[in-house]
């Protein structure tokens, strides 16, 4: 089996040190070519608003970071045109074993229901990710702008302006944007560049992080271990992944020597006694300590942090990666109908509204997982031991064993830009619930219907109405419109009768039992912040 | 009737008691631990008021001293 080829992007002189032309200024300059970088320039040239990607390096994640997709996610790739190539090359699972000792004390199904189009998570190396991102930025030669190895060097930021200097093989140079989105990563430069605190804690505990390379058949499910007899006293994780790759998470304890623990000859015994054989290979092995961390905002003036530069989150739940796609999706369409004049600059500050609040849901639940796993202090050892102990025989004690609450995106009810409604099935806040429909004899999901734009959701055969400007899609019973609800989900999850406005990024606006024009148009205003 | 014990009935509170319940131990020692352990017990068991749960509770309580 050939292991992941990385490819060198490689170096083109930007058209400011060549003879190409350049622009004076650029609306949307993006710092970071990591997941989140590359999700955002897509997100923003699907919506017709180009950008300049600057990365400091020009190949993928080295090493597998980031593994597990979360649905949400994966409905946002989809929309950006990636997410179908995700679920095809990936690992799709939904099932989570708990063990504690050598017994399974609990087992988890993330989507019990069907007629979803995306599963409950697919596992697939963060390199594959970006690659298949870099790709699909590579269909918007005239939207997007990847400049590899552009280090940028300072940061300059006026009230409607900001200054990027870069560093390149050829020299220095500088930008000029409109906006400056900040997905450099944990260690953001621009962060540090601005001064910013990035408050928050470290968890004092040791991780080693392996993926390993072996022919075997175990099933596509996530395993657990509360102090498993082959590595006493900690915890344990495996996850699979394509290619015959494994992902090992072995707990240390906080006095682990991370310089010898990475050696193969530490490793490779700790894995033999996971798996109890030794014919893999080590493919790539780090020791971590987590942190959970965020920036008090995300908005300053023209310079906007997504993804890691503005919250880190320890692993257990995979909300890291999949929070910051969550960003992206929340971000896109505001700075585009900001910077399309359809909406005022206030818009933006309802980023931060909804984003903190998703930052906080993902550090509060990761937290938590990290502290039930490496308890402190003496009481909360036996705390915790106490409820292993009575998670075999007791449903609320299996509740508390908390292996990581994974990724679900939060809900935006109560923040500003949603109408609160009575009526609602689905309530204003909560991200669009997908459901196979029929359309012209072919099967279809209710997500992709949903285009770039606001648009009006309807179903059955409650009152329609048109509203000049919104797009609308309307859900019919079988044999009655083009397009059909056919198994039923759809109306079970929205509600026979019901419209509602959805949001470019898939959220439910506001929804009404009998719409009206007006009540409609002021909705959509709110949405905008229009004053 | 059967005194039923095991049925959760904390739902999505559960992470929140007991990330509460760490809390409320931080920076004790482990005999305060202990005592705050003793006084959460009383005040439970007259939450509840119902000795036959208690007596159930217990029970379930011990049999990890007893295996
Ligand atoms: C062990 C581990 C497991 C994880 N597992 C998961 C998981 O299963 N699911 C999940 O969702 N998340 C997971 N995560 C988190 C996930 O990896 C991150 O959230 C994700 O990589 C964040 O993406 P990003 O684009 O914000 O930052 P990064 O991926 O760090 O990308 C930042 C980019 O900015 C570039 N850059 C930095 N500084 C500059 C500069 N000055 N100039 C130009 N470019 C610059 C870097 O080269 C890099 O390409 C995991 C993390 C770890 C460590």
């Amino acid at each position: 089996m050939a292991r992941y080829q990385y490819q060198h992007f490689g170096y083109v002189p930007p058209p400011e040190l060549s003879s190409r032309p350049a622009p004076s200024r650029y609306p949307v300059v993006i710092v970071g070519a990591g997941p989140i970088g590359l999700a955002m320039a897509i997100d923003l040239a699907v919506r017709g608003i180009g950008s300049v990607v600057l990365d400091d390096n020009d190949v993928v994640s080295v090493g597998s970071r980031a593994i597990c997709w979360a649905k949400r996610t994966l409905e946002i790739f989809d929309r950006l045109g990636v997410g179908e190539r995700i679920v095809a090359k990936g690992v799709t699972w939904k099932i989570g074993r708990v063990f504690h000792g050598d017994r399974e004390i609990y087992k988890f199904d993330l989507l019990p229901e069907d007629g979803h189009k995306m599963p409950a998570f697919v596992n697939l190396q963060q390199y594959y990710v970006e690659q298949f991102l870099v790709e699909r930025a590579r269909e918007f030669p005239d939207l997007i702008d990847l400049r590899f190895k552009n280090r940028v060097s300072g940061v300059k930021h006026l009230k409607d302006l900001v200054t990027v200097s870069i560093e390149t093989p050829d020299g220095p140079y500088q930008l000029t944007a409109d906006y400056l989105l900040a997905c450099d990563g944990a260690k953001s430069f621009v962060r540090t560049e601005l001064g910013l605190e990035f408050a928050g804690k470290l968890f004092e505990e040791r991780f080693l992080i392996a993926d390993i390379e072996l022919k075997a058949d175990f099933p596509s499910e996530r395993r657990f271990w509360f102090e498993p007899t082959f590595h006493a006293g900690q915890s344990a994780l495996l996850h699979k992944q394509p290619d015959n790759i494994y992902r090992i998470d072995l707990q240390l304890g906080w006095n682990a020597d991370p310089e010898v623990e990475r050696q193969p000859e530490s490793v490779r015994p700790r894995i033999e006694r996971v798996l109890g054989r030794s014919d893999f290979e080590l493919d790539w092995v780090s020791v971590y300590t987590f942190q959970c961390r965020r920036l008090e905002r995300f908005v300053h003036d023209r310079v906007i942090f997504v993804g890691d530069s503005a919250h880190v989150i320890s692993p257990f739940g995979a909300r890291g990666g999949n929070g910051g796609i969550q960003d992206v999706d929340n971000l896109g369409w505001k700075l585009v109908a900001v910077l399309k004049g359809h909406a005022p600059e206030a818009l933006l500050s309802s980023y931060d509204d909804e984003r903190i609040r998703g930052a906080d849901e993902n550090i509060a639940n990761s937290s938590r997982a990290t502290n039930f796993m490496t308890p402190k202090s003496g009481m909360e050892k036996i705390l915790r031991d106490e409820v292993l102990d009575l998670a075999g025989e007791m449903a609320f004690a299996r509740k508390l064993v908390n292996s990581g609450r994974l990724s679900v995106p939060c809900s935006l009810g109560g923040l500003p830009l949603q109408t609160p409604s009575a009526d609602a099935v689905l309530e204003p806040g909560s991200p669009c619930k997908d459901a196979p429909l029929r359309k012209d004899g072919e099967d279809v999901w209710l997500l992709n219907q949903l285009g770039e734009g606001f648009a009006l959701l309807s179903f059955g055969s409650g009152p329609r109405i048109e509203v000049t400007d919104i797009a609308h899609v309307h859900v019919a019973r079988p044999g009655e419109g083009e397009l059909q609800d056919v198994t039923g989900h759809a109306f079970e999850r929205y509600g026979d009768g019901m419209t509602y406005l959805i949001r470019p990024d898939q959220h439910v606006a506001a929804a009404f039992r009998i719409p009206d024009a007006a009540a409609i148009c002021a909705a959509r205003d709110r949405a905008l912040a229009r004053p | 009737m059967m005194i039923d014990l095991g049925s959760d009935r904390l739902g999505p509170s559960g992470d929140l008691f007991y990330a509460e319940l760490l809390q409320a131990h931080e920076g004790l020692s482990p005999e305060d631990s202990a005592r705050l352990n003793v006084r959460l017990v009383l005040l439970l068991a007259n939450q509840i008021g119902d000795l036959d749960a208690l007596r159930a509770a217990l029970a379930k309580a011990k049999e990890r001293f007893e295996r």
